[in-house]
């Protein structure tokens, strides 16, 4: 049947008011849901009552098949019904990058939002209802996102967004977030475009201008390096923020960056870029990327005999650095957010709760995910409510606020002002070298 | 001046890979007359084969050492040669005498099905895994230059796989028989030559030398992940067309220019994020200038 389908599509497609008078009386009741007229099981009932459509399906087989849709239909809206209808929980979305390349950073901050979440709920939760934290995973992915994030404001209705460690990622969602008037809290991304897209995104991290800015002055005063040759991940906002903010500091400085490189996230060969590297005889090599990428730059920077420091920023810090990376990665540095290491009582406390849940230390993204979870309750106590423009006024008062990355509070730009760590490896450990206040 | 030596190093390095894939694109097109897109993932599956292989091998065998890496070399061919065949059996041979393009989308199929069923956290786990080193490696110093062992290794083994798949194609009977399939598949079965045969056989010897691909990939590059094939798997491709589909030595040359323009572009300030753009735009400028590729023959299309 050749016509069928643009027949099909034309009815799925525009559903022209015309025809919703003819669709077969169903009770009141089924057909209007609670949050009124259930479009879906109009347009499928609509599909086998106008007369087009009548003459395609009636066939006995067909008539099976429609009164099997409706059944279907029937059980989803059901189903919509139940799930949309509970007024007892806060819905809270988060989008996290729970598999693919940065793996690792989704599922830290996944966790430590977990974490927070529980400790909520046991707690009483929030204005007397539980929160429910509904997470989508986007792969790791560009593009994957903005469906999730669209589904999760307008199919789930959730009332805040949490999300995500990396800024190319977090610069999907928040586009979708602010005209909806949902307000989102990213744990990590520390790129400043982020929270410039307007003023319902958030994020309880610094921002790469002052990670660069500590980089910078680190390698002119702990490294003592004149020449730094930057390595940089074109296809990521962070990578390539982090490197501009380092170079104009270094700069200032008054040193002299000697070759600028670039390289794809995910690529394997790096012998191209660091033997070029190699050959301009730098003091150390800034790479402003991530764990799964440095690891294996830093292998091959030793098969190529480049034995000079290596640093970089927040993007380092995982497991898998060095479990790839090896004693290649060994005696290298990076600024993050906050180290296990520190004795402030609330980092103690939530190493022990993080360690006696997932039974591993925890990293900086999965403290920034426990802060952010917290941030968002903290404000919704203050607001009393979960609407909108509410809760984002409460959002950007926060101020002094006590979380497990230290004290901080939202500045007008809605970026956290904290300060930095600087870790070095050593022993095929993260190992706390210094703090660098704003 | 070293730096454009050291270069050259590289890329012929990187370039043995290519062309080791590249000859199992070209070998299936020759027999088959379609692109077998799940080739770059049989290259990702060789390199985790090796990793999984080597926390066995290493219980008998102490790696790195040269014995050890030998064997895992050869079991590592023969799973990938035994995976290429199943994935023709199951995949490609019930569409024989279907349309070329749905066998082509089928290869798509199985390439997503494999990349997205090893992401799974039961099988391979999304995450990059560290290559474990096989072989014992050092780093050396040549007028100059400095080397790694590895990369020797890489273009050494090439060599000689290359020149036993000659070997293979040009002497023996089976190689006979398939460049009959190749020329004339009805003829050759009506020769006697078991078609079915013929083209299992053409999988598993190109799967193995990606197979050995993988292992190679592995050893240079150290860190592996389910998605790997993907963009060595589309390099290979573009190598095989460079060197002119369906011609072996051509599909060995494209891997080996295609290796060292990719280095020489990523080694450049500046140019380094383009170094894929640099790569195609030369696939298309040659292409312009000789459609068939830098060794392929013209073909008369019969109506």
């Amino acid at each position: 049947m050749p016509e069928f389908a643009p027949r099909l599509k034309q009815a799925f497609g525009k559903c022209p008011a015309k025809n919703t008078a003819e669709i077969k009386p169903l009770p009141q009741s089924i057909r209007e849901g609670r949050h009124g007229k259930c479009c879906c099981i109009q347009k499928l009932d609509f599909l086998d009552s106008t007369p087009h459509s009548r003459h395609i399906l009636m066939k006995p087989l067909s008539l099976i098949s429609s009164a099997a849709a409706t059944t279907v239909a029937l059980i989803a809206l059901g189903l919509s019904g139940c799930k949309s209808g509970s007024n007892n929980t806060i819905k809270v979305g988060e989008f996290a990058s729970l598999t693919g390349k940065e793996a690792t950073f989704g599922g830290s901050s996944h966790e430590g939002t977990l974490l927070a979440i529980d400790e909520i709920n046991k707690a009483g939760g929030v204005l007397g209802k539980q929160i429910e934290l509904l997470t989508e995973d986007n792969q790791s992915k560009a593009g994957e996102t903005a469906n999730i994030v669209n589904k999760l404001i307008s199919r789930d209705g959730v009332v805040a967004i949490l999300g995500e460690v990396a800024s190319s990622r977090s610069l999907e969602a928040a586009p979708i977030a602010q005209p909806a008037k949902i307000p989102m809290i990213s744990p990590a991304s520390t790129n400043p475009k982020v929270t410039e897209v307007g003023d319902y995104i958030f994020r309880v991290c610094f921002i790469d201008p002052f990670q660069g800015t500590v980089m910078a002055n680190f390698a002119t005063k702990t490294l003592n390096a004149k020449k730094v040759a930057v390595l940089t991940d074109a296809k990521s906002d962070y990578s390539k923020g982090l490197a501009k903010y380092f170079k104009e500091q270094f700069l200032k400085n008054g040193g002299t960056i000697t070759s600028e490189l670039d390289y794809n996230g995910g690529d394997k060969d790096f012998k191209a870029q660091l033997t070029t590297i190699k050959g301009s005889s730098p003091d150390a090599v800034f790479i402003p990327g991530y764990y799964n990428d440095v690891a294996l730059i830093a292998t091959q920077a030793k098969e190529i005999g480049l034995n000079i420091p290596l640093f970089g920023g927040d993007g380092w810090e995982s497991e898998n650095l060095l479990q790839v990376g090896k004693e290649a990665v060994e005696g290298n540095y990076f600024s993050t957010h906050c180290s296990p290491e520190d004795t402030s009582p609330k980092m103690i406390s939530f190493v022990a709760a993080y360690k006696a849940k997932y039974n591993k230390t925890p990293d900086a993204m999965a403290a920034l995910g426990y802060d952010s979870a917290y941030v968002l309750a903290d404000a919704i106590k203050r607001a009393g409510t979960t609407e909108g423009s509410k809760l984002r006024d409460a959002i950007a008062a926060t101020k002094d606020f006590e979380g497990v990355t230290g004290k901080f509070s939202l500045d007008d730009k809605r970026n956290a002002v904290k300060s930095a760590a600087i870790l070095q490896i050593k022993g095929g450990k993260f190992t706390f070298l210094e703090t660098i206040a704003p | 001046m070293n730096e454009i030596f050291q270069q050259l190093v590289n890329g012929l390095a990187l370039g043995a890979v290519y062309a080791l894939i590249a000859i199992g694109y070209t070998m299936v097109y020759g027999v088959l007359r379609f692109i077998n897109f799940a080739h770059g993932d049989v290259f990702m599956l060789g390199s985790f084969t090796g990793y999984y292989l080597a926390q066995q091998v290493t219980k008998w065998i102490p790696l790195p050492s040269w014995s050890g890496w030998m064997l895992i070399m050869f079991l590592t061919m023969i799973i990938c040669a035994i995976i290429g065949i199943v994935i023709e059996l199951l995949a490609y041979r019930p569409l024989r005498n279907r349309p070329k393009l749905t066998v082509l989308i089928t290869a798509i199929g199985v390439s997503l099905l494999i990349e997205y069923t090893c992401q799974h956290q039961a099988i391979f786990g999304a995450s990059q895994k560290a290559f474990p080193k096989l072989l014992p490696t050092g780093n050396f110093t040549l007028g100059g230059l400095s080397f790694n062992t590895t990369q020797f290794v890489v273009l050494g083994v090439t060599l000689v796989l290359l020149t036993v798949l000659t070997f293979i194609v040009k002497k023996t009977r089976i190689g006979m028989a398939m460049r009959a399939v190749s020329f004339n598949s009805a003829a050759a079965s009506l020769m006697g030559i078991s078609n079915s045969f013929i083209i299992s056989f053409t999988f598993g010897l190109g799967s193995a030398l990606a197979g050995a691909g993988g292992i190679l990939y592995g050893m240079t590059y150290t860190g592996i992940d389910p998605l790997m094939g993907v963009n060595v798997g589309l390099k290979a491709f573009v190598a095989a067309v460079l060197g002119g589909i369906g011609n072996l030595p051509g599909a060995a040359l494209g891997g080996l220019v295609l290796g060292i323009v990719e280095t020489y572009a990523g080694g450049m300030s500046g140019m380094s994020t383009y170094r894929d753009g640099i790569a195609f735009a030369i696939l298309i400028i040659i292409l312009i200038f000789k459609p068939t590729g830098l060794l392929g023959s013209k073909q008369i299309e019969k109506v």
